[in-house]
């Protein structure tokens, strides 16, 4: 996993609410082995029409969204499926963040753990970011900060050792390994 | 205070911590039975090849086929192929990876496979108490035996098959309490339809839902894991329901299942799971069972559902709404019933079991499923499948003219080409409704196996009463 420590990016705004995770990566595309190529893919059914070609009308396919690394969406970003493919697609799509005023518990975890900053932000927060697609925003994990170019600084929630990780691009299967003595010791006494 | 009131799910959650959480980290949960896919595996099992770990406990997991798995009878047992080239890949991978780490595989021709949230019930491996993991959202299914059941993703796949453990937050807890004795042609389905309508789509998000009251406790086996099943679609972690003497009848026996003294003494521990009275929950809802009808989803999440008599709401100005609208081709106002329908699936994780077998044949026998319409019915497992043949119930369903298939997830999600055609209309006993769930511009609406069967046979959106009362 990539560290991340800070990002500055233009936004994306995608303003549905309940965006579920067959919508960022449909299931026809889960038959693959591996995490590589899925963000062509992503949002496929909103992206290309029935031949495949590009819908000029959506936000992803427009000039001024290319290069963006943060995408905003309306409330429940994520819900539906545990399909990690989804993350797997939004970053290799090239999306490091995503903003909602509520991120799906599964699809939350899954970005975690690879590196994909989920940011929960207040009502107002979230109306200033949708009303002003492409504002040109920055992230700091460190001080869990989201800067807007009105100068307003806005909080959000990171559990503890979620930051540790995405800071210092630690993966949590090191950390359990390290705690096998006390994983073998609950299996002794339970 | 040690001996304060506790909740099932708190029970099960304390008894599993290999250590508790603190501000810096979560808990490490250590998880009792592991439940491997085909879809979500792959990208796991190559991550333990990278760092050359094992699979760490072998017998506490336990993989089959299901997702991409063909229904059709010569690709699962020989004479053609399986049609989607990349779908017989990632099934010849997981056998590759079952064999190459020597984890038990229920494979594409074992009388034991099916969906994963059926076959571990029926087999008596999911069991009260136990904390179940799946690289899956819907195995909250699992909790209707009491047990704490969640869906993970592929990273925390690799966790549990190389350590046995995941490191988790503790959610909080959210009781549902449904009282009141369901009226006739009102079932699980349509409660759990309801509440998600109650709650929302993220009413449940942080949170796992214990469902109590009377009208629970009347629900067989199957009913309570249709309920629990569908926890998920309330966004809610997890869904328990707590064991009592119908959950120990339905276990015994089973071939998986404690058997002689270790059933007695798992009964012992099994009785102490229930929540202590007095016990605390951070969120609590009230549900009148007995003013409940059949329900039926109107647009692009299960949350968007209406009584079957009733009307499509109107939302005058939210654009999402009508979007959704459009997308499923409906007018704001206009009533459900009535509505023309192409395709009615039957089966999937939330309504494959026999028991919505026999209510959706009990429906359609001495009748024919209205010209046009195409019917799939797809056993929840391969001994779901036996046990309808058994019974004649597939007899039923080819006679009225719908296709029984093998068993798996088919047109649920449509990986494996069970496809509801561009902007048809399918009545799905199934558990999303998402856009393009069940193929490219298919337009699903969500419903029980009664309503399902009764739209079948008059092809269009039915309410099943009509048909029970003539």
């Amino acid at each position: 996993m990539e560290p991340i420590k800070t990002l500055r990016s233009r936004t994306v705004v995608l303003p549905n609410t309940n965006i579920d995770t067959d919508q960022i990566i449909p299931a026809r595309f889960l038959t693959t082995t591996t995490r590589d190529g899925l963000g062509r893919n992503l949002f496929a059914d909103w992206r290309y029409d029935a031949q495949g070609v590009a819908r000029p009308d959506f936000v992803l396919n427009r000039p001024e969204a290319q290069g963006c690394q943060i995408l905003v969406a309306g409330r429940n970003l994520g819900c539906g499926s545990s399909r990690e493919h989804a993350p797997w697609a939004l970053l290799d799509y090239g999306f490091r963040a995503v903003i909602s005023t509520e991120i799906a518990d599964i699809f939350r975890n899954n970005s975690l753990k690879n590196g994909l900053l989920p940011v929960v932000v207040d009502e107002g927060t979230s109306r200033w970011l949708q009303e002003n697609p492409g504002a040109e925003v920055s992230l700091d994990l460190e001080s869990s900060t989201l800067s807007l170019p009105t100068g307003a600084r806005v909080q959000f929630p990171m559990e503890a050792f979620s930051r540790y990780c995405l800071l210092n691009g630690v993966d949590e299967l090191g950390f359990l390994r390290g705690r096998m003595d006390q994983i073998k010791a609950y299996e002794q006494r339970a | 205070m040690a001996n304060a009131p506790k909740t099932m799910f708190e029970k099960v959650w304390d008894r599993h911590q290999v250590s508790a959480e603190t501000a810096d980290t979560p808990a490490i949960l250590y998880i009792d039975l592991h439940l491997v896919h085909e879809v979500t595996s792959p990208q796991a099992f190559a991550v333990l090849r990278e760092r050359g770990l094992p699979v760490r406990r072998t017998d506490l997991t336990l993989a089959t086929m299901d997702h991409s798995t063909p229904t059709r009878t010569e690709q699962v047992f020989g004479g053609a192929p399986i049609a989607i080239d990349s779908a017989a890949k990632q099934v010849r991978e997981l056998e590759t990876n079952c064999a190459a780490f020597g984890v038990e595989l229920l494979g594409l021709r074992s009388a034991q496979r099916g969906i994963v949230h059926i076959i571990g019930p029926e087999s008596g491996i999911t069991q009260p108490g136990k904390t179940v993991v799946c690289g899956d959202s819907h195995t909250s299914t699992h909790g209707a035996v009491g047990a704490l059941a969640f869906g993970i993703g592929t990273t925390e796949v690799g966790h549990v098959l190389a350590t046995q453990c995941l490191l988790q937050r503790k959610p909080r807890s959210f009781a549902i309490n449904v009282n009141g004795k369901l009226r006739a042609g009102v079932t699980a389905k349509d409660l759990i339809l309801a509440i998600i309508g109650k709650i929302g789509v993220s009413g449940g998000t942080g949170h796992v839902i214990e469902y109590r009251g009377d009208t629970i406790r009347a629900f067989d086996m199957d009913e309570r894991m249709t309920v629990c099943n569908m926890s998920i679609e309330a966004g809610a972690r997890a869904g328990m329901i707590a064991p009592d003497e119908m959950t120990y009848a339905y276990l015994h026996g089973r071939p998986r299942a404690p058997q002689g003294a270790d059933w007695e003494r798992a009964l012992e521990r099994w009785k102490q799971l229930p929540t202590d009275p007095g016990a605390r929950f951070d969120k609590e809802v009230n549900i009148d069972g007995a003013a409940l009808e059949p329900m039926i989803t109107y647009g692009t999440n299960p949350g968007m559902v209406v009584p079957i008599t009733g009307a499509i709401p109107v939302k005058k100005g939210d654009a999402v709404f009508e979007k959704s609208l459009a997308y499923m081709g409906l007018e704001a106002g206009a009533p459900i019933k009535g509505q023309s329908v192409n395709v009615v699936f039957l089966g999937s994780c939330t309504n494959g079991r026999l028991s919505d077998l026999r209510s959706a044949a009990g429906i359609l026998k001495g009748h024919k499923i209205a010209k046009g319409v195409q019917m799939l019915v797809v056993p929840g497992s391969q001994q779901v499948k036996k046990e309808a043949e058994a019974e004649g119930l597939h007899k039923v369903f080819i006679d009225a003219g719908a296709e029984w298939r093998e068993s798996g997830c088919s047109m649920c999600l449509g990986m494996n080409g069970d496809l509801v055609p561009k902007g048809q209309y399918s009545v799905s006993t199934s558990n999303r409704n998402f856009e393009g769930r069940q193929g490219v511009g298919a337009r699903t609406l969500l419903a029980s196996p009664l309503t399902a069967a009764a739209s079948a046979v008059c092809g269009r959106v039915t309410d099943p009463r009509e048909l029970m009362n003539g």
